[in-house]
């Protein structure tokens, strides 16, 4: 199953590949523009072709996102879905209000967050023991922020405001406040 | 000449700054007060980087984040908007071949910007009013966080800016509009419609061109103009908002906070700021690259109609990708998300890559070039734009965002390559063709000096984008602190890069002071001894 870090060891393959490519590309054309040699004008062929590429590279890289990472389509359609499991969060003078100390999840449930601002604009997010993110959201006052995600493999998760909110914001972290466990271990 | 001779007089003793003319003497004092606000924000980010690996005792936690407030904001308005506004109140009326429209006019822009920058600057610093450039609802408001003179002074500070920016706008069109005296009528009608590129669209798809009243890169300078302006508006609006309720909280009144709403302010706001994030930067930056292509080359621009309407189109695209920047806020409608934030975002890709081409084409054509200082630092600026765009590109994706957003990935490869690299290094290119027209002839102390920068600068933005992004990718955050040192490989790599920036920037400006003298930068900042409208003296 694809996950988050998946998607980002793809997307650091694609845009490594390309930096190297333009950097070089730079560089060979700084060498030839110095080069000795006649200047000849570039035919518009060339133009249209590269205006072309860019085009379709544009609008596939949402097609190809779209239709290849799993929670592109649920997050733009979550009415659509019905969560295994709800919690709703409140988040008041920098404070997370959680349901429980814990979160328990099992695994392959998909889950709906319902988080609600009573004050400021803050971020929701859920990072791995590593550090590394599994999600996030914004969480603005007034408005309904839920996001709904399908845990495929056991885990510890952090939640961390992932907006600044003021100094007090960067303190806002809740330590393994979300656990995946496998259907084997609830049972 | 020995140092010190070089140190008060400038390299050779070329530079003589009693024979500046106004409008010279106007630009240089933009350009240096642009080059001390970028020793500001170069600092700052230095400080805020060895912050984010070690905590620095002589700096608060409400200071850090006071200065990660100023930054962004010192770096676009002080430095940018400065060096930016003192160039092209030259150029246009330099390529339109008449005089600027008021320097009066042009005078006020330079104090409005200077000063108040350095209000918001102080503001920030001294009462550590810290609610990030953002202004996210109602955090600017929160006073049981932030003093509320500090925010009041910090708020007048922008809205000096602001009115700076109103008068340079106005400044732009009456010059390019205007009918100097002895001159035949000009009309404003086609000019106008030659400076916003409707001429060049409409050219197109006519058999019969019409003749370009504005040269290309004034087209340019005016489209950006016209983001820059309702820019200027949002802000001005934002911040009178923000005023409403910091005299209310003064007179003692507590305004209800939840009279505006959030969702709908971001998406104002958004709307506002990314004109110039996503408008002025890539049109201003578009047009001075056609502008510096050809002042090297000597030839016509590549695709010259193609390049004006694609100025257009940039202008209408700018108007409507704000969404990008709310992909992770879910109330927003996922069609805005979709369109907006995905779609029309993604043209940015095909405009700025267009105006890569047609830069890179109209080099080519006259080839062989000699590897000046100008042209090396444009292939610079047109690297920069070539690895930050398709950076940001990525992050504007549904699902990408999910894991992309206020992440170190943002603000490095995007933000800093974008604007440290690419725009930054654009600008230098321009500072260092116009140095000789704007010195009457001085040169340049040391070439090695300039290549350091180069590589410096180079190096250094590229390196901190990429160790910055390596962060993101592994979950660091932007706006945050890590106290546990989660990080500090990237952190340190990216500080090294950083320090790589800085050195080059003191070569830069040391090779400056050394060409120009401390005689001759005092100088720039009396008035001029020669009264003329004229650019520049008369021969």
């Amino acid at each position: 199953m694809v996950d988050s870090n998946m998607v980002l060891t793809g997307q650091t393959i694609a845009y490594t590949i390309y930096c190297i490519v333009i950097i070089l590309l730079v560089v060979w054309f700084a060498r030839k523009v110095t080069d000795k040699g006649k200047g000849k004008g570039v035919k518009p062929a060339l133009f249209y072709t590269f205006v072309g590429f860019l085009t379709v590279l544009g609008v596939s890289l949402h097609i190809i996102t779209y239709n290849t990472i799993p929670w592109s389509k649920v997050d733009l359609n979550r009415s659509d879905y019905k969560p295994d499991k709800a919690f709703n969060i409140t988040v008041k003078n920098h404070q997370f209000y959680l349901p429980s100390e814990k979160m328990v999840i099992n695994v392959d449930e998909t889950v709906l967050f319902d988080v609600k601002s009573e004050d400021l604009t803050y971020g929701f997010g859920l990072f791995r023991e590593d550090n590394s993110m599994l999600f996030q959201m914004q969480v603005v006052p007034g408005h309904r922020n839920d996001v709904l995600w399908k845990f495929d493999r056991p885990g510890i998760y952090s939640i961390r405001s992932t907006e600044y909110s003021g100094p007090k914001g960067a303190l806002m972290i809740v330590r393994d406040a979300v656990e995946v466990v496998s259907k084997n271990a609830t049972n | 000449m020995n140092f010190y001779k070089t140190l008060i007089n400038g390299e050779e003793g070329l530079f003589k700054s009693e024979t500046l003319t106004p409008m010279q003497k106007l630009t240089l004092r933009f350009v240096v007060v642009g080059l001390i606000y970028f020793g500001f924000v170069v600092t700052e980010g230095m400080l805020m980087r060895l912050y984010e690996v070690k905590p620095l005792p002589f700096i608060t936690e409400p200071q850090f984040f006071a200065i990660l407030t100023a930054h962004p904001l010192v770096g676009i308005f002080g430095s940018t908007y400065s060096i930016v506004c003192g160039a092209f109140l030259f150029l246009v009326p330099f390529l339109m071949k008449k005089p600027l429209w008021s320097i009066k006019l042009g005078n006020w822009t330079f104090i409005l910007i200077a000063a108040g920058t350095f209000i918001f600057w102080s503001a920030g610093f001294i009462s550590h009013y810290a609610p990030l450039y953002t202004l996210y609802w109602p955090l600017p408001a929160d006073f049981s966080q932030f003093s509320v003179w500090g925010g009041t002074f910090f708020i007048v500070g922008i809205a000096m800016v602001m009115v700076g920016t109103a008068l340079f706008i106005i400044n732009i069109f009456k010059t390019i509009t205007f009918t100097p005296e002895g001159w035949e009528k000009q009309r404003t009608g086609p000019l106008l419609s030659s400076a916003l590129g409707i001429t060049g669209f409409n050219n197109l798809f006519r058999k019969n061109k019409k003749e370009h009243l504005v040269p290309l890169p004034v087209a340019a300078v005016a489209r950006g103009s016209v983001d820059m302006a309702l820019n200027t508006v949002v802000i001005l609006f934002t911040g009178v908002l923000i005023l409403v309720y910091m005299v209310g909280s003064i007179l003692g009144f507590d305004l209800k906070e939840t009279a505006i709403d959030a969702l709908l302010y971001k998406n104002w706001f958004w709307w506002g700021l990314d004109l110039i994030a996503d408008g002025l930067v890539l049109i201003f930056v578009a047009g001075t690259w056609y502008l510096l292509a050809t002042l090297i080359t000597n030839k016509p621009l590549f695709m010259q109609n193609i390049a004006r309407a694609a100025l257009l189109v940039e202008l209408v695209v700018s108007w409507t990708v704000w969404s990008h920047h709310l992909l992770s806020d879910q109330a927003q409608p996922a069609i805005l998300k979709v369109v907006s934030g995905e779609m029309v975002t993604a043209f940015e890709l095909i405009t700025q890559g267009l105006a890569f081409f047609i830069t890179l084409a109209t080099l080519w054509s006259a080839r062989p070039l000699k590897m000046t200082n100008p042209l090396k630092f444009l292939l610079g600026g047109l690297l920069g734009f070539a690895l930050a765009v398709p950076a940001g590109i990525m992050q504007a994706d549904v699902g990408l965002n999910r894991i992309l957003h206020n992440t170190q990935w943002v603000v490095g490869p995007h933000v800093h390559v974008a604007i440290l690299v690419g725009l930054t290094m654009t600008l230098y290119s321009a500072i260092y063709i116009l140095f000789p027209i704007l010195t009457n002839g001085a040169k340049i102390y040391s070439q090695k000096l300039a290549n350091v920068h180069f590589w410096c600068h180079l190096t250094g933005g590229i390196g901190m984008g990429a160790f910055m992004g390596m962060a993101g990718l592994n979950g660091m955050l932007r706006r945050s602190i890590y106290s546990n040192g989660e990080f500090n490989v990237y952190m340190i790599l990216a500080a090294l890069s950083g320090t790589l920036i800085l050195i080059g920037f003191l070569s830069f400006f040391y090779n400056i002071v050394m060409s120009v003298g401390l005689k001759g930068v005092l100088g720039i900042f009396s008035p001029s001894r020669i009264k003329t409208k004229d650019l520049l003296p008369a021969q």
